[in-house]
């Protein structure tokens, strides 16, 4: 048995401890600092993915519907025209479905593709930018989207 | 990417495909959200121009392509219910293999006549019985 700063070794170990001065390994109890700092000591992540389930459940409601009706029923798309939207927005109900859609499916397409591009886009800045495009064109959506939902006007010419 | 170790049951398999088919299909729907806000906004400009617009959602190439798009929707929404069930269910991550050849199933069942209505003015406009 010899001490270092490793502490105890049994001699005959792959640990050689004469030739590894240098190399400290942290005591079990000490927590590893996180890779990203303090900026994750919310539970942000916890959260989306909550929010990903949550609103995943609702969007399976509200997009299939929305496809059945647009794109399969009643000769699909062939009837989708500018009075055909006049008549379904003139509707509260059908104003507040699709803004819940938009809402909904922005924020979870977001999230999403902020997951994915975490994922593949290695470097620091690559990653950073790519998120800023994200995030300035969700937010571009949401406003134009919200806009002409709350502005529609069905007498336009 | 590390290497996975050998001799995993995972991956390659039903788990793994399913995994990718959900990001391709995502970012797939993603991007069509995108255009369809920007198209649905021109009912802001004029009538008319909304009307052009949608029109090409109607020529024969685009209709194929919102076939492509549903089936992509279908997929993701309920392999979507697949992902939930081995979250929540305790029994859905020994159930996960069985469970993509379910919603598989689901989505071919329901696909073969979606896609027959959507198409069903394209197919006879081709093949000559559109009034």
């Amino acid at each position: 048995m010899t001490t270092s700063s490793l502490g105890t070794v049994t001699e005959g170990s792959i640990a050689q401890p004469d030739q590894h001065d240098n190399l400290v390994i942290e005591a079990p109890r000490n927590r590893r600092k996180r890779p990203s700092g303090n900026r994750s000591k919310t539970n942000f992540e916890m959260y989306a993915w909550i929010f990903m389930r949550m609103s995943g459940l609702l969007l399976f409601v509200l997009v299939l519907w929305h496809l059945l009706i647009m794109t399969v029923l009643d000769g699909g798309v062939q009837k989708v025209n500018f009075a055909f939207v006049a008549g379904r927005w003139s509707s509260p109900f059908w104003r507040t479905w699709d803004l819940a859609q938009l809402w909904l499916a922005q924020l979870h397409g977001t999230n999403g593709l902020r997951v994915i591009i975490n994922d593949y886009a290695e470097r620091d800045g690559t990653r950073f930018w790519l998120k800023m495009l994200l995030y300035m064109s969700s937010f571009l959506v949401l406003l134009l989207g919200t806009l002409v939902i709350f502005t529609f006007d069905p007498n336009l010419t | 990417m590390p290497k996975a170790p050998a001799g995993t049951l995972y991956r390659g398999r039903e788990g793994m495909w399913s995994w990718v088919a959900h990001r391709v299909t995502g970012v797939l729907i993603f991007f069509f959200l995108f255009a369809h806000v920007l198209d649905t906004a021109l009912v802001r400009v004029s009538p008319d121009s909304y009307n052009r617009v949608i029109d090409t959602y109607k020529t024969p190439f685009v209709n194929l392509m919102e076939v492509g798009l549903v089936g992509a929707v279908l997929y993701h929404a309920l392999n979507g219910v697949r992902v939930m069930l081995i979250d929540f269910w305790s029994k859905g991550v020994r159930y996960q293999r069985e469970m993509t050849w379910a919603i598989l199933t689901v989505f071919v069942l329901v696909m073969a006549p979606g896609a027959y209505f959507m198409t069903k003015h394209t197919l006879e406009a081709i093949f000559g019985s559109a009034s």
